[in-house]
C-alpha cells in the first residue's frame, strides 16, 4: 500500500506554509531558491497531516525500572524486587505495557523494590551523594531540606515537577514519619518509599492539550519529554530534557530535534536500541526455555546468556556503531563470540571470557542473526527442532507476519505414520503438512523456511545429517526458492516486508499502542522515509521523534462515551 | 443446633422452582456438618484453590463406566482410591464455542474458568479464581499464591486481559516470598509491633489519597487498571496490618526448612518434585493463613513435560503418536496422562497431612482440578475432564461421578462459586450461560 500523492498545488500550500513558518526570511526570497526547494519536496514527501492517537497509560518494562533506578540514584543501587513474565502485545511487550496491569504480585515486588532503594539511598554511606542538606540534629525535622530533596527526586521520577498539594503531602509524609521513627532520614527514605510505589511513577500516565476545530490535539510538554525519553534511551527524561519541557524548548523549532540529537549521543541510546531488539526477538522467553542436557549437553544458562548477547552486540555493532543497512542483520557475517559459543559455532576462541569480534567464514553457513544460536534455539523444542516453530517465529518476528492457530480438529493419523518410519528426517515427519488441504494453507508459509533451517539442530549447532538420513534443505520464501541458509537469508534481505516490519514495530513501541486507521498513511510515509536513507535504523528513529505525529492525540475515551471511529485500533493480534 | 442445613434449603428453593439461588454461608450451616472450631476457638476457614493439568486424559482409563456413588475407579485414578470420598467426579460437562475458534489448549481452559470462550488468551472476564479470593482472600497476607511446577512462568488466573496473575516457578522464591520477611510465625513466643511498619501503614494511605484525581484523567479502559492496581497496594495494606497484630496461634504448625530448587525444567522426574516440595509450601501457608486462594499449575495446557532423553514432550506425543494395536490409546501419552493423576493423587497427600480441627485440612478446602481438553489429539473442549476435592468445611458433598451429558462446564464455575459464597445467580456467556447449580455439589 502506497499513500496517495499529494497533488502539486496542496504539496506546495503546505511546503510554503511550512516553511515561512520556519525561515520567515526566505519568504520574500528569490523564486528561483523558492523552485529549487519545491524540488526537494519532491523528492522528500513531507508527513501527512497527523491524526494522532489516544494518549496513553503505560505500565514501566523491568528494563526500564531498572535503568531509571540506576540513572536517578546510580546503578550500585539493588532493585531487589523480582519481575513477572511481562504482557506482549502484537509482538512486543513495549506495546503490551498500554493495556498491561499491575496485579497484587507485581505490587509485592515493587513494594519490596522501593524499599530496598529508599533504604540504599538513606543509608549513611550513600545519602550524601543525594542530599547535601540536613538537620544538625537528626532527630529533627529540617522542612526546607526535605523539600528541596523530594521535589527535585519527584521531579525525576514522576517526570514532571511535582504540584505545591504533592509537594506538600510528600514533605508532611516525610515530617509525619520523622516524628514516629524520631529520625529525619528514616522520614525522608519512607516519603521516597511513596513516592517509589505511587502510581504515577509505575505508569506512564500521558496528558494531552486538546486541538482546536477538530483537529487533533497534541502531548502536553512532559508527555513528550516521556515519549522521546523513553524511546531514544529506555528510561526516563533527565533533567535537561525534562529542563527543555518546562521552558518551552520542545515547542519552539528544533528543539526537539536538538534533545534527539543529544539523547542519541548517549551511551543511553544504545541500550534502547538493544531493548527494543530483545523485545522484538522476544529474549525474554529464554527464562522458560529448557533443553533435554542428554541430548544437548552444551546447553546451560550460561550459553543461553551468551547466545542473547551475541546477537544483540551483533545487532548494536551493525546498526549503531556502524550505522549499517537494516537489511543486512539478515546476512551479515560479522559477530561476536565467547570461547564457549565458539565451539558451537566450531570457531576457535582463544581468550577465556571475553567477548572477541569475529567473521564467519562462508563455509560456516552463518549468514545473518536468523543463522545465531539464540534464535535458532528459541524456536526449538527441548530435544528437537522444529521446521514450524521456526517458519512461524520468522514469519512473525521478522516479517509482522501473522499466521492463524491451527484447526482444533486435525487429522493426525497420516503424521503418525510418517513419523515413526526409521532414519527419517524433519522433512519426513512434517509431510503431511503439505499434502493435507487443511494443514497446507498455513504450513507452507512457515516449514519451506524451517526447513532449510534444519541444517541447525535444536541447540542451534550446525549439521547436515538427522537419524544418518542428508536433510534436504530445499525451501522457499514468498516465491524465492532456495536450498541453502545464505539463500534464505537473502531472501529475508530482499523481501519488502522485511524493512516495512522494523519501521511498524518501531512505531508502536514507541507509542505503545496499535497503529490507529487513520496512521496508515503516515506509516507509509515513514517506511518510504527508511528506504530513503537507507534503512539505516537511526534515521527513522530520528524521524520518528521529530513527526508531529508522534506526539498528536485523539480525544482521549474518557469513561461512559462512546469509542471515536477514528481511533479504533486496526483488528490485529488484540482481537 | 437448629436442623436448617444448606442442602435443605436449596431443596426448599428447587422446590419452589427458584434454581441457582445464591446459597449464604451461615454458621449454622457449618456447625451442622460438624466441622469443629480450631482448638483456638476461631472458626476454621475454607480455602479454594485450583489443580490444572494439561492435555486431558484418555477417557478409557479415566471415565467410570457407573455414575454416582460405589463406582469402580478406572486406572488412571486407581492412585486416588485413598480419596475417593473427598473427590467427585465431572465427566461429559462441556465448553460451549458458540463459533469461536478453539485456539488449541487455551480456549477450554479459559473457558471453562471465565466461563466465556475466546479465541485467545484475552479474557473476557476474570477467572473463577479471582472472583472467589475478591470473596475470601481479602483478610490474609496473600490474596492468592499461584504456582507452576513445570518450569514455565505461565498462569491462567486473570484479572482481566493484560492482567495475569504470574505464578512462582521456583520453590525457593515461593519459600522465601511466604517463609521469608514478613512472615509471623504463629509459634514465635514474643510479639512486639515494629514501629518502622506502623510508619510505613500510615504513608500507604497516602498512595490511595491519589484515587479519585487519577480516575479523572484516564479513559474507561485504564481506570479498570488504576483499579486493579488501588486493589493490589489494598493486599500491602492488608499485609502490613496483619504484621501489626500478634499471629494467630495455630496449632501444630512448624515453620518449614528451605528447600534448595529451583523448580527448573520440563523433565518429568524433576516437574514431580518440584510439586511435591511446592505442594507441601502450600498446605502450610494455608495452614498458617497466609491465603485463602491458590491456583497450581503442574503442566502447561499444551504440556511440555517429557522423559528424560526424550525428543518429544506430551503435548507433540499427543498428535504424533499412533494409537497402540493392542491397548487402543496411545501408550506414551498415557505415561504422561497416569503420572499426572499420581501427582494430583501427591497433591491431595499434602493438603491431607495437615490436621485441623476433626480433620485435616483438605477437609476445609475446596479443590478444583480441570484439564484443558478431553481428547487432546483433537483439542476437544467437550468433556473437560474436571474434579472436586476436599468438601469445603461440610459446604460441598463429594464421592460420586456426576455425568454432565453435554451441559455447560459453567455449570460447575457457577456452583463452585456459590459454595465459596459469592454472590452469583447465572454465570458465563453465551450458550456457556447458566443459572443451574450442580444441587448434588452443594451439600
Amino acid at each position: 500500500m502506497t499513500s496517495p500523492d499529494p497533488t502539486l498545488p496542496a504539496a506546495l500550500r503546505r511546503w510554503s506554509r511550512l516553511r515561512r513558518a520556519r525561515f520567515p526570511v526566505l519568504a520574500g526570497g528569490a523564486l528561483v531558491l523558492l523552485l529549487a526547494l519545491a524540488g526537494a519536496q519532491f523528492m522528500e514527501p513531507s508527513e501527512p497531516e497527523p491524526v494522532g492517537g489516544p494518549p496513553m497509560m503505560r505500565r514501566l518494562t523491568e528494563a526500564q525500572y531498572r535503568a531509571i533506578i540506576a540513572d536517578i540514584f546510580g546503578p550500585q543501587v539493588p532493585v531487589t524486587g523480582r519481575f513477572e513474565k511481562a504482557v506482549r502485545v502484537g509482538g512486543m511487550i513495549a506495546i503490551g505495557t498500554g493495556s498491561a496491569g499491575i496485579s497484587p504480585f507485581a505490587i509485592e515486588q515493587y513494594d519490596a523494590s522501593a524499599q530496598g532503594i529508599a533504604a540504599a539511598v538513606m543509608s549513611p554511606s550513600r545519602r550524601n551523594r543525594y542530599l547535601t542538606c540536613g538537620p544538625s540534629d537528626v532527630r529533627r525535622f529540617d522542612q526546607p531540606c526535605a523539600t528541596q530533596f523530594l521535589n527535585q527526586n519527584g521531579r525525576l521520577l514522576f517526570r514532571r515537577a511535582l504540584t505545591p498539594a504533592e509537594t506538600n503531602k510528600y514533605v508532611g509524609l516525610a515530617r509525619r514519619a520523622t516524628g514516629q521513627l524520631g529520625n529525619f532520614h528514616r522520614g525522608l527514605e519512607l516519603s521516597l518509599y511513596t513516592m517509589l510505589i505511587a502510581p504515577d511513577f509505575l505508569f506512564r500516565i500521558e496528558h494531552a492539550k486538546p486541538g482546536l476545530d477538530g483537529r487533533p490535539g497534541e502531548l502536553d510538554a512532559y508527555s513528550r519529554a516521556s515519549r522521546i525519553a523513553f524511546f531514544l534511551t529506555g528510561s526516563t527524561p533527565d533533567d535537561a530534557l525534562l529542563r527543555a519541557a518546562e521552558q518551552g524548548e520542545l515547542d519552539r523549532p528544533g528543539g526537539v530535534e536538538r534533545q534527539a540529537e543529544r539523547l542519541m549521543a548517549t551511551p543511553r541510546y544504545e541500550q534502547a536500541v538493544r531493548s527494543f531488539f530483545a523485545d522484538m526477538m522476544q529474549f525474554d522467553r529464554f527464562g522458560d526455555l529448557s533443553k533435554d542436557p542428554a541430548i544437548y549437553p552444551a546447553f546451560n544458562s550460561d550459553l543461553a546468556e551468551d547466545a542473547q548477547e551475541q546477537t544483540l552486540r551483533t545487532v548494536v555493532e551493525h546498526l549503531v556503531t556502524k550505522r549499517g543497512d537494516y537489511r543486512d542483520l539478515f546476512t551479515t557475517r560479522d559477530t561476536f563470540l565467547t570461547r564457549s559459543l565458539g565451539v558451537v559455532y566450531r570457531t576457535p576462541v582463544p581468550q577465556r571470557g571475553e567477548w572477541v569480534p569475529a567473521t564467519f567464514a562462508p563455509s560456516a553457513h552463518r549468514a545473518g542473526i536468523q543463522s545465531q544460536v539464540a534464535f535458532l534455539s528459541l524456536h526449538s523444542h527441548p530435544g528437537r527442532t522444529s521446521p514450524t516453530l521456526r517458519g512461524y517465529a520468522v514469519r512473525q518476528i521478522f516479517l509482522c507476519q501473522d499466521v492463524p492457530d491451527p484447526p482444533a480438529t486435525v487429522n493426525f493419523t497420516a503424521i503418525e505414520a510418517s513419523a515413526h518410519r526409521p532414519n527419517v528426517t524433519a522433512r519426513d515427519r512434517i509431510f503431511q503438512h503439505a499434502t493435507d488441504a487443511s494443514c497446507a494453507g498455513c504450513h507452507k508459509v512457515m516449514d519451506p523456511l524451517g526447513l532449510t533451517l534444519e541444517n541447525y539442530d535444536g541447540l542451534g549447532t550446525f549439521r547436515q545429517r538427522e537419524n544418518g538420513a542428508l536433510i534436504d534443505t530445499s525451501g522457499s520464501l514468498d516465491g524465492t526458492d532456495f536450498d541453502t541458509t545464505d539463500g534464505l537469508a537473502n531472501a529475508l534481505h530482499d523481501h519488502p516486508e522485511t524493512p516495512r516490519c522494523v519501521a511498524e514495530r518501531m512505531y508502536k513501541a514507541a507509542v505503545g499502542r496499535d497503529i490507529t486507521w487513520n496512521e496508515r498513511y503516515y506509516l507509509d510515509w515513514l517506511i518510504g522515509r527508511f528506504a530513503a536513507d537507507d534503512y539505516r535504523i537511526p534515521d527513522l528513529m530520528r524521524r520518528i521523534v521529530t513527526s508531529a505525529e508522534f506526539f498528536a492525540t485523539t480525544r482521549p475515551v474518557m469513561p461512559g462515551t462512546l469509542v471515536r471511529a477514528d481511533a479504533r485500533t486496526i483488528a490485529g493480534d488484540r482481537l | 443446633m437448629t436442623s436448617l442445613s444448606r442442602r435443605t434449603m436449596l431443596r426448599g428453593a428447587i422446590g419452589s422452582a427458584a434454581v441457582g439461588v445464591a446459597l449464604p454461608l451461615l454458621d449454622c450451616f457449618l456447625d451442622t456438618n460438624g466441622v469443629a472450631l480450631a482448638a483456638t476457638g476461631q472458626r476454621i476457614p475454607v480455602r479454594f484453590g485450583t489443580w490444572v493439568w494439561g492435555c486431558g486424559f484418555i477417557p478409557e482409563k479415566w471415565i467410570p463406566t457407573t455414575v454416582g456413588h460405589g463406582y469402580a475407579l478406572p486406572a488412571d485414578l486407581a492412585p486416588l482410591e485413598p480419596y475417593r470420598d473427598k473427590l467427585a467426579l465431572f465427566s461429559g460437562f462441556d465448553v460451549k464455542l458458540d463459533g469461536v475458534a478453539n485456539k488449541p489448549h487455551i480456549t477450554g481452559c479459559l473457558g471453562l474458568r471465565t466461563g466465556i470462550p475466546v479465541p485467545n488468551e484475552d479474557v473476557k472476564a476474570p477467572t473463577l479464581d479471582v472472583l472467589i479470593a475478591q470473596k475470601i482472600g481479602g483478610e490474609t497476607r496473600f490474596r492468592s499464591l499461584d504456582v507452576s511446577t513445570c518450569g514455565l512462568k505461565k498462569s491462567y488466573s486473570y484479572h482481566a486481559a493484560g492482567s495475569p496473575n504470574p505464578s512462582e516457578t521456583s520453590p525457593s522464591a515461593l519459600y522465601r516470598r511466604i517463609f521469608g520477611a514478613g512472615f509471623q510465625d504463629p509459634s514465635a513466643l514474643a510479639f512486639e509491633p515494629d514501629t518502622r511498619i506502623m510508619a510505613r501503614r500510615s504513608v500507604l494511605s497516602a498512595v490511595t489519597d491519589d484515587r479519585q484525581r487519577l480516575m479523572r484523567t484516564v479513559s474507561a479502559s485504564d481506570r479498570a487498571r488504576l483499579d486493579e492496581y488501588f486493589t493490589s497496594i489494598r493486599q500491602i495494606e492488608q499485609q502490613l496490618d496483619l504484621q501489626l497484630q500478634p499471629p494467630a496461634p495455630v496449632k501444630d504448625f512448624t515453620r518449614p526448612a528451605a528447600p534448595d530448587e529451583e523448580g527448573q525444567g520440563s523433565e518429568m522426574g524433576q516437574v514431580m518434585e518440584t510439586h511435591r516440595i511446592m505442594a507441601d509450601l502450600l498446605a502450610k501457608a494455608l495452614q498458617v493463613n497466609q491465603t485463602r486462594v491458590f491456583n497450581v499449575l503442574f503442566s502447561d495446557t499444551a504440556s511440555n513435560l517429557r522423559r528424560e532423553g526424550e525428543t518429544t514432550t506430551h503435548h507433540t506425543l499427543t498428535h504424533e503418536e499412533p494409537a497402540d494395536a493392542v491397548l487402543g490409546y496411545q501408550k506414551e501419552h498415557s505415561y504422561f496422562a497416569t503420572q499426572s493423576m499420581v501427582a494430583w493423587k501427591e497433591f491431595l497427600d499434602s493438603l491431607a497431612s495437615i490436621p485441623e480441627g476433626d480433620g485435616t485440612l483438605l477437609d476445609n478446602c475446596l479443590v478444583m482440578a480441570h484439564s484443558d481438553c478431553s481428547i487432546a489429539k483433537a483439542h476437544a473442549v467437550e468433556g473437560i475432564p474436571t474434579m472436586i476435592a476436599g468438601n469445603s468445611g461440610g459446604g460441598v458433598r463429594t464421592g460420586y461421578h456426576l455425568d454432565g451429558k453435554g451441559d455447560s462446564i459453567a455449570r460447575l464455575g457457577l456452583t463452585v462459586q456459590q459454595a465459596m459464597g459469592v454472590q452469583v445467580e447465572k454465570w458465563g456467556q453465551l450458550s456457556m450461560e447458566t443459572n443451574r447449580t450442580i444441587t448434588e455439589l452443594i451439600a
